[in-house]
């Protein structure tokens, strides 16, 4: 796709995603050091553009580029953030190694399992249709 | 002036587009010269993780303002590093049956992003 196409696509979902993710965080702010919030938000949005995913592929938003530049490189992009994962796991693990690795690992893992589930419901509504 | 400043807000929001138009950017770029593996993300998350302990480095001792520290950290680096394309790549690479390229795509860019983020607070400092 043409870049004067895509970017501006990406430009204003990003700013969305970026701002719901800014707000969040201020509303919830982090319990203990641990920021529960940013966690929710990269597994959530790791379970959207799975369901995104599986969306585009075969099913009803099939062959929808401009859907998923807005979507899913932009409002889903800027929704999530790896940078603050890997910071805040660093600030964590300062104080408590332990506590560090287990939300960066859980983090990873959770997402993983989140963009899988969102795949698998995809496929399950597709079956029934 | 707090993080929900109309200022900040609109900082925020306008860094957070350029950040996710610049990895748009990048993935581009690295897609042409790596096809075959999701690299870009790797090198997108990797660099915003660095630049984002640089960051924070320079908030802890006063060299950055808290409020350009929010644009910059929450809103353009937030923007341009991503979670969910990460485990989305990560989750395809398993499908297709090449898990070693998966546990790369997920250990390895945490452990690439752990690092990198520790370096850049540590110079920063």
């Amino acid at each position: 796709m043409r870049l004067r196409v895509a970017l501006p696509l990406v430009f204003l979902g990003g700013a969305a995603g970026t701002l719901a993710r800014h707000l969040l965080g201020t509303a919830l702010p982090p319990v203990g050091g641990v920021p529960w919030t940013i966690g929710a938000v990269n597994v959530g949005g790791a379970f959207l553009l799975g369901l995104l995913l599986g969306g585009l592929r075969g099913g009803p938003l099939t062959h929808r580029p401009r859907l998923r530049l807005l979507v899913g490189t932009g409002v889903l992009g800027g929704f999530t953030t790896y940078s603050a994962l890997a910071v805040d796991s660093v600030r964590l693990a300062r104080d408590d190694v332990a506590l560090g690795a287990a939300y960066a690992g859980g983090s990873v893992l959770l997402g993983l399992l989140a963009a899988g589930l969102g795949v698998v419901l995809t496929h399950r509504h597709r079956g029934r249709s | 002036m707090s993080a929900l400043d109309p200022g900040v807000v609109a900082g925020v929001g306008l860094a957070g587009g350029l950040g996710a138009a610049l990895r748009y950017v990048v993935d581009t770029v690295v897609r042409r010269v790596a096809p075959g593996y999701p690299l870009g993300t790797l090198v997108i998350n990797t660099t915003g993780a660095f630049l984002l302990g640089l960051v924070t480095g320079l908030v802890a001792d006063g060299h950055l303002g808290p409020h350009v520290a929010t644009v910059l950290g929450t809103g353009l680096l937030g923007g341009y590093t991503t979670f969910s394309t990460a485990s989305v790549e990560a989750l395809v690479l398993l499908e297709e049956r090449r898990p070693w390229a998966a546990l790369v795509h997920a250990g390895g860019m945490l452990a690439l992003g752990l690092a990198a983020a520790a370096a850049g607070w540590w110079l920063a400092a």
